[in-house]
């Protein structure tokens, strides 16, 4: 019985424990952040989809269209595509596609690449409503960016 | 309780709990026959989310099944990530440099009191209670943040890499952890106020779902679940691999064989959890944190290999079987949750419904890794 007692009484102050944990929670300040009108920066290291880097000194590409990003990727999800043209040594770099649908960012790519031509967009707002808008041609994004 | 669970009529109807339910925390559909509020038999009906994982291994080179690994268990990803660099090294014969293996076991350990936190807030709200749930997620933000600044992601990981890690740590990420490991270790005794202690839950999981040593035995569960049943198994302490036999931690045993051991079994293991990563980072050497010689293209000898890890649910073993060629012959995942799930239909015969959604939720499932 007189268990019985302590434990109604007991079990009640533990609800009052929690409660008072909710209350003095209430009072500090707030831990979340209102997105989209907040956004948080985001870290150097964070993987985004892949994106071609351009040489500093030419503003042109750095790929030397071996296909190592190609074979590395487990979704085959790059398409690279190259043309010998006269006076320029190597291939030069006619398409560099990226079908993002199938992408699993898992960067195999950018670390098999041997020319550091490829690198990490900080790209995280990606809604779209179709499907062709995650096909990306990461060579026309680097023009535009010139 | 029996006496109720065998009505004279015996008549039964079937209840089908999920596969969409967001007690079965994914996609898992348990086929119950009921008998009013009780459960006769309960059978679990899998392969919702079946990926071929295996089968995708056996079609791909070494590395890159590297990228599946994270997508199996989503809550633990580094420690599958490290069960399969381990089985491949052990197989090319890779020597891994120490630092990468004290990165390895940091993440790895951070990653783990992660999922033991979602863990928390989900099993709470599958037993009606809200906010432990915004508290846990608040924590294990903090986790997400560091672990995003080594590792590139905040979920799915894809970090450790033949011969060590993908990069190497900033130079926030040691004080960084530090405070989080302050942190947490001030705000435990808040929530065993808000929780633990709680009457509610107590009444909820004290001397509700046994399941005995000899079930655990019998159906292979590992990790919490057969330490809440005081099976003393724990395979960073009895078969330790990497830097675990240098670390000082204890494994949490509880004898109980109730929902509210297993509870008590991970709540004790966050806290172990952040002492291996302290002296992981007192211990941290300088050094490269990948192997020199690492091939480009893996071609593992001959031969049959298997390694096991500790993951947040129990042993998780990968077997790969190598032919000399630059894919496997043959790629086996042993998951934990598999097992762990196997006994719930014996577990639960009699039980109350509520009763049995409790122990589902002390089983902690992740459907993707039941179903690879």
């Amino acid at each position: 019985m007189i268990d019985y007692l302590r434990e109604i009484i007991s079990g009640t102050w533990s609800l009052f424990v929690g409660l008072g944990i909710t209350i003095r929670y209430f009072f500090q300040p707030v831990v979340t952040v209102q997105y989209p009108y907040q956004t948080l920066p985001m870290t150097p290291c964070f993987r985004g989809h892949i994106e071609l880097t351009k040489d500093e000194e030419t503003g042109e590409t750095k790929c030397i269209v071996c296909g190592m990003c190609q074979k590395a990727c487990p979704s085959n999800c790059i398409t690279v595509n190259g043309e010998k043209r006269e006076g320029v040594k190597g291939k030069v770099l006619t398409e560099y596609t990226l079908d993002f649908t199938k992408c699993s960012l898992c960067g195999l790519c950018v670390e098999s690449c041997p020319t550091a031509a490829i690198t990490f967009s900080k790209d995280y707002n990606l809604a779209g409503v179709r499907k062709e808008a995650y096909i990306f041609d990461l060579k026309k994004r680097l023009e535009a960016k010139n | 309780m029996s006496a109720f669970a065998k009505s004279e009529a015996n008549e039964t109807f079937v209840l089908n709990l999920g596969p969409q339910h967001p007690a079965t925390h994914g996609v898992l559909r348990v086929k119950l026959t009921m008998d009013g509020e009780y459960i006769v038999e309960a059978e679990p009906v899998l392969g919702y989310i079946h990926r071929m994982h295996e089968k995708m291994g056996e079609n791909r080179t070494w590395a890159q099944f590297l990228p599946n690994t994270g997508r199996m268990d989503y809550l633990h990803a580094l420690a599958y990530n490290h069960g399969y660099v381990s089985v491949v090294e052990r197989a090319a014969g890779i020597e891994v440099p120490e630092r990468a293996e004290y990165l390895r076991v940091i993440t790895a350990e951070l990653n783990r009191v992660s999922s033991h936190l979602l863990w928390f807030g989900a099993f709470i709200l599958d037993l009606g209670g809200f906010s432990p749930l915004l508290y846990a997620f608040d924590d294990r933000e903090h986790i997400l943040d560091l672990l995003e600044s080594v590792t590139g992601s905040r979920l799915t990981y894809c970090y450790f890499r033949f011969g060590g890690v993908y990069n190497d740590i900033d130079d926030n990420f040691v004080p960084g952890t530090r405070a989080f490991i302050k942190r947490l270790r001030d705000r435990m005794p808040m929530y065993h106020n808000l929780v633990t202690k709680n009457i509610i839950l107590m009444k909820r999981l004290q001397e509700v779902g046994p399941i005995s040593a000899e079930m655990c035995r019998k159906y292979g569960a590992t990790g919490p679940v057969c330490r809440g049943s005081g099976i003393n198994f724990d395979v960073r302490k009895h078969e330790p691999y990497s830097i675990y036999p240098e670390m000082d931690f204890d494994v949490p045993v509880y004898d109980q064989c109730e929902s509210m051991a297993r509870y008590m079994v991970r709540m004790d293991e966050i806290e172990q959890s952040l002492r291996i990563i302290e002296q992981g980072l007192d211990k941290l050497p300088e050094g490269p944190v990948m192997a020199e010689k690492v091939p480009k293209i893996i071609k593992p000898a001959k031969g049959d290999y298997y390694h096991a890890v500790e993951t947040a649910r129990g042993s998780f073993g990968v077997r790969v079987v190598s032919d000399g060629s630059n894919t496997p012959y043959r790629l086996k995942l042993r998951s934990p949750t598999f097992s762990n799930l196997s006994l719930f239909g014996e577990a639960c015969q009699g039980m109350l419904l509520p009763d049995a959604l409790a122990l589902m939720g002390s089983l902690d499932l992740v459907i993707p890794e039941i179903d690879r």
